[in-house]
């Protein structure tokens, strides 16, 4: 666990920085992906970009909005340089919403494009595990298993390195499929799925799981769900026999 | 590719599949299912999220000692600081706006000053000089710098009425309206 790198008087948060690079090299692996199929590469990332900022501007005003009383006191906090001060469903939305006009705007085909940015996308998420990892975040439960990492007062699953691994195999197995994509959008909604099915197995060793119905690991249920709904896609968009 | 393609074109097929995950998710949601106190993040001291905060005894400017866990039933903002820390200086005012006015709603700040790594008497002008309303306290051995993890000036650590931490935020010049959002709901929160 490193959560903070100090560069001389700065003291870098390191789970920040590594998501960072991991964009970075995603937005660099997908440009290099589209130049080779011969596609506009500037449209795919400025796409990227206008998502992560429109994200970032998001996530922000969503926190604001949260505490819409102390912000309107204190107006000033809203620009202020703090990570704390985010709120991820906010930025997903603001992100995602932002990335569809873009898309409609520059009229790039939906399903295409989303096949364009999936590897980027795995990539991203071995970077997130990564970045768990760093911070000690997303933990894994007790454990007596001869490989368990001592965290928090604990021997626990190293659940960020599964997490990790899984991440990993996900990514591999994008790379293959992407060159005998069978029809457009199949590579964005078999990553989906991939990722769900991961989520699905790893919650079961996570020590941080938010429990509902007394036992059950609500992440399981969700992950079930976008697995679910990522096959009846692919069912959908997949082509008619003729 | 042809096989899945071919899944993918044949209705009553595709639906299996789909069943066939659906069991086999629901099957090992079943399995893995898991009571809260089973994975006993909140019995457990650690300076993290979740966890129950890491009790501790320490001095203050007036000599009087102060402990952590008496103070179950408020809302505990734990600074840690020190004087040479330009970035702990600049969000000390913030700090203590918010805590003048919410202190009569149960919220407490613990300035700790990293003494191992300070000086005392320079912790004590700098907090004079504000007028700063909070107790400081003296970390003079380092033990709650060590129990707390501290990798970064400043880090606050902000603790529910019932002791756990709900949010850490390393790095500083915290806004007061950071750290009124921060507080807000756990104020509201009933303790236990």
């Amino acid at each position: 666990m490193f959560p903070v790198i100090n560069l001389g008087p700065v003291a870098v948060q390191a789970p920040g920085l590594i998501l960072l690079i991991s964009v970075w090299l995603a937005i660099t692996l997908v440009e290099r992906r589209a130049k080779q199929a011969g596609d506009t590469r500037e449209t795919l990332s400025g796409l990227v970009f206008t998502a992560l900022i429109s994200g970032l501007i998001g996530a922000r005003l969503w926190y604001a909005i949260r505490f819409l009383d102390v912000y309107l006191a204190d107006p000033i906090g809203l620009v202020a340089f703090n990570t704390s001060a985010f709120d991820l469903t906010g930025g997903l939305l603001f992100g995602l919403a932002a990335g569809f006009i873009y898309t409609v705007r520059k009229n790039l085909p939906l399903r295409p494009t989303l096949d364009r940015l999936t590897p980027g996308a795995a990539l991203v998420a071995v970077g997130l595990g990564l970045a768990h990892l760093a911070g000690g975040d997303a933990y894994g439960a007790p454990t007596t298993v001869p490989w368990g990492i001592f965290l928090w007062e604990a021997t626990r699953h190293p659940a960020q390195l599964y997490e990790m691994g899984l991440a990993g195999l996900v990514l591999a197995a994008v790379w293959k499929l992407a060159p005998a994509n069978p029809f457009p959008g199949f590579l964005f909604l078999a990553f989906i799925a991939l990722t769900a099915a991961a989520r699905l197995f790893l919650e079961a060793f996570r020590g941080d799981s938010v429990i509902v119905a007394g036992s059950i690991r609500q992440p399981q249920l969700a992950a079930l769900l976008v697995l679910l709904a990522a096959l009846w896609m692919m069912r959908q968009w997949a082509p008619r026999p003729v | 590719m042809t096989i899945l393609l071919e899944s993918l074109q044949n209705t009553r097929r595709w639906s299996a599949l789909m069943l066939a995950v659906l069991g086999l998710g629901s099957l090992w949601i079943w399995l893995s299912a898991v009571s809260p106190a089973a994975l006993n993040a909140k019995e457990t001291e650690s300076p993290k999220e979740g966890f129950r905060a890491p009790n501790f005894t320490l001095e203050n400017q007036a000599g009087e000692l102060v402990t952590l866990s008496d103070l179950r039933g408020q809302v505990v903002m734990i600074n840690l600081w020190a004087s040479w820390c330009l970035p702990c200086r600049e969000e000390m005012p913030a700090i203590d706006q918010v805590y003048r006015r919410r202190a009569a709603d149960g919220f407490v700040v613990l300035a700790v000053n990293s003494t191992v790594q300070d000086s005392e008497e320079a912790a004590v002008t700098f907090a004079e000089s504000l007028g700063l309303t909070f107790p400081t306290l003296f970390d003079r051995d380092g033990t709650v710098s060590r129990s707390y993890q501290l990798l970064a000036l400043p880090t606050s650590f902000f603790v529910d009425r019932r002791g756990i931490i709900r949010e850490v935020v390393t790095g500083g010049n915290l806004s007061e309206s950071l750290i009124e959002s921060k507080i807000e709901a756990l104020l509201a929160e009933r303790g236990s």
